[in-house]
């Protein structure tokens, strides 16, 4: 490394250099490193032009070590032109670390015209890093005075802009003193301030030093620097001084990072991997209040503070801890989800547990420490936030409706992040449902109903459903459409809990939720059972509004899956109220999801009848043989209607489609034998004409009895490929085709 | 109803309560509050009202402030010794001329208690204290100021404790049924009339002695109250005055029961008259700020 070898002999601190070993090749890329080679060998022409910029950089250093005294710039043309070198260079590339100490040293020591020093300062922007060193001898320098002031406030503000860039930061906090002793300056006041802020730690705080402060307050007033730099003390010393902020503070300190802005971005966004993270401020302000309300108002999630009340204590005890509890990480300064790994076992919770819902760091962080008291703190403070700023339980209330959507739209989110329910909101919404009025937040109410935990059906019955079906029953199809699905929701985290549940049954939590399997089995049927009773009246109120029916399949998508996707030993068919709407649809879509569905019931039955051979353990939980009758009763007439034309004849269902030969014969429809298949069905006559005037283009009669033998194939193959996969899963699975050429001999499979 | 005191309680250490206009609040348990800390938190507290006063300059903690702040504990402010003794909050005013030796001046009192309300505490850990009824006297201004204070330290709720027309009519007919030694002032019921466009009250006041022998017909079994009595109770004050005035007091909506033992507003203000009651009254409205807790 030849190049940091002419520089020692320049300067002498070496021990900055090894620190910065590969900041320095890194900002010397493309050239070679091996010293034994000639700088000119094989090197492309852009290196050359490196090349020559380092050479010219290097002489411009050299020359900046040894300028004398007072050189004018004017008639000086060395001068002007090792200045233009190092304002191009640090402009586009950045300056290289071993650069700063000569630099900073010429431009604060007064040598030189305050023209020149602003522009050396200005053009002091860091490649990779700046050694810690140089700016503690650049900080001698400033103490001595040889420079005007102004150079000292630009340096000042480049000391702010580049903090992040300085390498190591130990000796500049032994300087604390000195920074603090120049808060008497009142031009330089507002840049310490700024400085000190970002130099201050726990330890810097000293009663000496607040007082100091204060007697400042006291001589200047209200200067947005003293009071973020008193909110820092307040912040880690509490129990020394207190502040409360005016709640329309925006910034505490005006934008330092001036003339270096648009240079720093240009050599951020060259080395963008490694560049530093700016410290952001971490005071909160209050969030913006919108208007006026009661102090214990709860509405506000409370920003995220450290507790900082058990401080004392822990001293005035002298307790020995695991861990020392002045090294807790405040959290207002956790930003990032590698500062949350780093600091994870000194870590403390908030002092308003409430803050935990708008800081997704502390919800991993909770997730992984099961507290109790966490839990709790949260529970007292959402349940009586929920309660008190409830739009439609409180009067006077209602003009704050968009403040508590919101609201419930976090917790909802918390919700699904943590993936469980809150008690609190459970309780929320037994109390709340009977006054509901259904409008009101109902997206909102309808999303955190999906997250009810599992408990006892009576609880359920009289808090949640009978009210529930009241709306349910007066409200329009689309307050349907959403309760049906919030249910299927519901459904769904019950028995995904159930999954985790049985993933960690080891886990002693697992007998904490005081659940039985057949407890469990039990809650969930008794929802699937009320969900088919709604349903069946809604479609029954609603016309079967394809729409609604949509929704309703959509629930027993999940339903039919039970057995074998959640592993839970649970099967319930729809009820016929449900099943024959979906049969007999208008729509296709409908049909096919019917068919899916049917198909999934067998595959689930078929499963449990196989375990239930293979191993007799589970015998409590065997299906009732009259799930599998109820299932052939479907399959029947399922078959019969879209396959062997023979829904009137073959139905068994009590509430089926079954009809005597005679009463048909009254409709006077003319084919009623043939009325229902998959060609002539209502929902399915569509993809026939289709199909007919793709087969046929010059037949306009529509003869549908064409679609037959081979015909038939070719019609099931364009059904298939116009996206109707679940009638084709079903047709594969429970249509047993005996003879490829004639449909009629088909059977339909019973389990 | 009112049990006996089941510790020789000072009525002394508790007169400071009574024949003053008590705001009420339930407050959610507090969160690692400190009987060892008072006196640290009243420095903290005294900081943190100074600062709010003035928002925006900083307050050194532990100088001498223009408002003083005492925090003490009132041990015989409880039912039972499963209670946790209820904590009493001062803010005097120091007279800006002499601060040193003139006399404070009290400006506001705030007091956290639990009167037979262990069953709140019952599975909660350890670092939890649950006083959940908590009463202010003094501006609205500094009890909004010390609520803040004990939200932000102790992670509690605050919320207005309004009392129902259901539990003031409870209270109606427990308050007369108390023996109370010289019978002054009569008992007053206060009824609102809903949705009027001008506001309508009606008084109804009932001299003592006739109210107490109304209620002695009406309860059975003495030391025990059921709804239907208090019902039957109220019904016949209603028919009697529905005779005399021809309203039907039943439609309108009862907001005050003063009696000579407390008044009580709906609002969830009260006002205690006799020590002897005291703890059964702070125990029905413990019972209170607990349901509106849970």
């Amino acid at each position: 490394m030849w190049r940091r070898q002419s520089f020692e002999t320049l300067k002498k601190p070496p021990q900055v250099h090894y620190k910065n070993q590969t900041d320095l090749s890194a900002w010397r890329k493309g050239r070679r490193t091996d010293p034994e080679k000639s700088v000119q060998s094989h090197q492309s022409p852009n290196d050359q032009e490196h090349d020559s910029e380092q050479d010219s950089l290097e002489e411009a250093l050299s020359y900046f070590e040894q300028v004398q005294a007072r050189v004018s710039l004017k008639k000086n043309n060395v001068l002007q032109k090792h200045l233009t070198t190092v304002e191009s260079i640090a402009l586009q590339r950045g300056l290289p670390p071993e650069g700063f100490d000569v630099l900073l040293k010429v431009a604060l020591s007064g040598k030189l015209a305050d023209t020149v020093n602003t522009r050396l300062l200005k053009s002091l922007v860091p490649a990779s890093v700046i050694p810690e060193t140089s700016v503690v001898s650049a900080v001698s320098w400033l103490c001595v005075s040889k420079c005007s002031g102004n150079i000292q406030l630009l340096f000042l503000r480049w000391l702010i802009t580049m903090f992040d860039f300085i390498d190591h930061k130990e000796e500049l906090h032994a300087l604390y003193g000195f920074f603090f002793s120049f808060l008497q300056d009142e031009k330089m006041c507002p840049y310490v301030c700024h400085l000190l802020y970002l130099l201050t730690r726990k330890e810097s705080v000293k009663p000496f030093r607040i007082r100091r402060l204060l007697d400042l307050q006291v001589k200047m007033g209200m200067q947005s620097h003293l009071q973020a730099l008193l909110s820092l003390y307040k912040l880690f010393c509490p129990e020394l001084v207190t502040i409360t902020l005016p709640g329309k503070m925006k910034t505490y300190f005006k934008n330092s990072e001036g003339p270096w802005k648009a240079a720093i971005n240009t050599v951020r966004r060259r080395n963008q991997a490694n560049s530093p993270v700016f410290q952001t401020l971490l005071l909160g302000t209050g969030q913006p209040q919108s208007r006026k309300r009661k102090w214990n108002t709860q509405l506000m999630i409370p920003a995220s503070s450290t507790n900082r009340n058990n401080l004392e204590e822990d001293r005035e005890k002298n307790c020995v801890k695991l861990y020392s509890r002045d090294e807790s990480f405040p959290v207002e300064q956790l930003q990032t989800f590698s500062q949350l790994l780093q600091n994870i076992h000194h870590l403390e919770f908030p002092s308003q547990m409430g803050s935990v819902l708008t800081n997704p760091l502390l919800l991993h962080y909770m997730n992984c420490i099961k507290d109790e008291s966490v839990y709790l703190r949260l529970y007292y403070w959402m349940g009586q936030t929920l309660q008190e700023e409830c739009t439609w339980c409180v009067a006077d209330n209602n003009q704050y409706e968009e403040e508590f959507k919101d609201f419930l739209e976090t917790v909802y989110k918390t919700e699904c992040f943590l993936q469980e329910g809150f008690s609190s909101c459970e309780e929320f919404l037994y109390k709340s449902l009977p006054l509901w009025n259904g409008v009101c937040c109902r997206s909102q109410v309808l999303r955190l109903v999906s997250w009810i935990p599992l408990s006892s059906f009576s609880e359920m019955k009289s808090h949640f459903y009978d009210p529930l079906v009241q709306l349910f029953f007066t409200s329009s199809l689309y307050f349907k459409c959403s309760v049906i699905e919030s249910l299927k929701e519901l459904l769904q985290n019950w028995l995904n809990r159930h999954m985790i549940h049985l993933d960690s049954e080891s886990d002693s939590q697992v007998h904490s939720l005081n659940t039985t399997l057949s407890g469990l089995v039990n809650m969930v049927a008794e929802l699937i059972h009320f969900v088919g009773w709604i349903s069946t009246v809604a479609l029954h109120l609603e016309n079967n509004h394809t729409f609604l029916l949509y929704f309703i399949l959509d629930f027993y998508e999940t339903v039919c899956d039970i057995y074998l996707r959640y592993n839970l030993p649970l099967l319930i068919m729809p009820p016929p109220g449900v099943f024959y709407p979906a049969l007999l649809s208008m729509d296709s879509v409908n049909l096919n999801q019917l068919c899916y569905i049917m198909y999934r019931y067998r595959t689930n039955l078929v499963a449990a009848k196989e375990n239930e051979q293979s191993k007799k353990q589970m015998l409590q939980f065997k299906f009732s043989s009259q799930t599998y009758q109820e299932y052939n009763q479907f399959i029947i007439a399922m078959v019969g209607c879209l396959w062997t034309s023979s829904a009137f004849q073959k139905d068994t269902h009590p509430q089926g489609l079954r009809m005597d030969d005679e009463l048909l014969k009254k409709t006077t429809v003319k084919e009623f034998k043939t009325s229902f298949n998959i060609v002539n069905h209502p929902a399915m006559m569509g993809y026939a004409v289709r199909f007919l005037q793709q087969a046929w283009p010059d037949d306009t009669t529509f003869n549908f009895s064409l679609i037959k033998g081979r015909k038939w194939d070719w019609y099931l193959e364009y059904l298939y490929s116009q996206g109707l996969k679940g009638l084709k899963v079903f047709i594969e699975s429970s249509i047993n085709r005996v003879s490829q050429a004639s449909h009629s001999k088909a059977e339909n499979v019973q389990v | 109803i009112f049990p006996p005191p089941q510790h020789n309680a000072d009525p002394q250490k508790t007169a400071f309560l009574l024949r003053k206009q008590w705001t009420l609040y339930s407050v959610t348990p507090l969160y690692g509050f400190s009987n060892a800390r008072l006196k640290h938190y009243a420095r903290l507290l005294s900081a943190f009202i100074a600062a709010e006063k003035q928002k925006g300059l900083a307050v050194e903690v532990g100088v001498e402030l223009d408002i003083k702040v005492a925090v003490s504990t009132i041990p015989d402010l409880k039912g039972s010794d499963r209670d946790q003794d209820a904590i009493l909050v001062q803010l005097s005013l120091r007279s800006p001329a002499s601060p040193k030796n003139s006399e404070e001046k009290l400006v506001w009192s705030g007091c956290f208690c639990c009167v037979s309300g262990d069953h709140l505490s019952e599975n909660l850990p350890e670092d939890f204290t649950c006083l959940p009824l908590f009463l202010a006297n003094g501006a609205e201004r500094y009890t909004s100021i010390v609520g803040s204070w004990f939200q932000k330290t102790f992670d509690c709720c605050f919320r207005r404790l309004a009392i129902s027309p259901l539990n003031l009519s409870w209270m109606a007919a427990m308050w007369t049924g108390c023996q109370v030694d010289k019978t002054t002032s009569a008992m007053e019921l206060v009824f609102s009339a809903p949705c009027l466009p001008y506001p309508l009250d009606i008084s109804y006041a009932i001299h003592p002695e006739d109210a107490k022998a109304l209620w002695d017909t009406v309860q059975k079994t003495p030391g025990e109250i059921t709804q239907e009595e208090v019902d039957v109770f109220m019904d016949c004050l209603y028919s009697h005055f529905h005779r005399h005035f021809k309203i039907h007091l039943s439609a309108t909506k009862l907001v005050k029961v003063s009696t000579a033992i407390a008044s009580a507003h709906c609002e969830g203000i009260i006002k205690f008259l006799q020590s002897k009651y005291l703890s059964g009254v702070l125990m029905l409205l413990t019972e209170l700020a607990i349901s509106q807790i849970q």
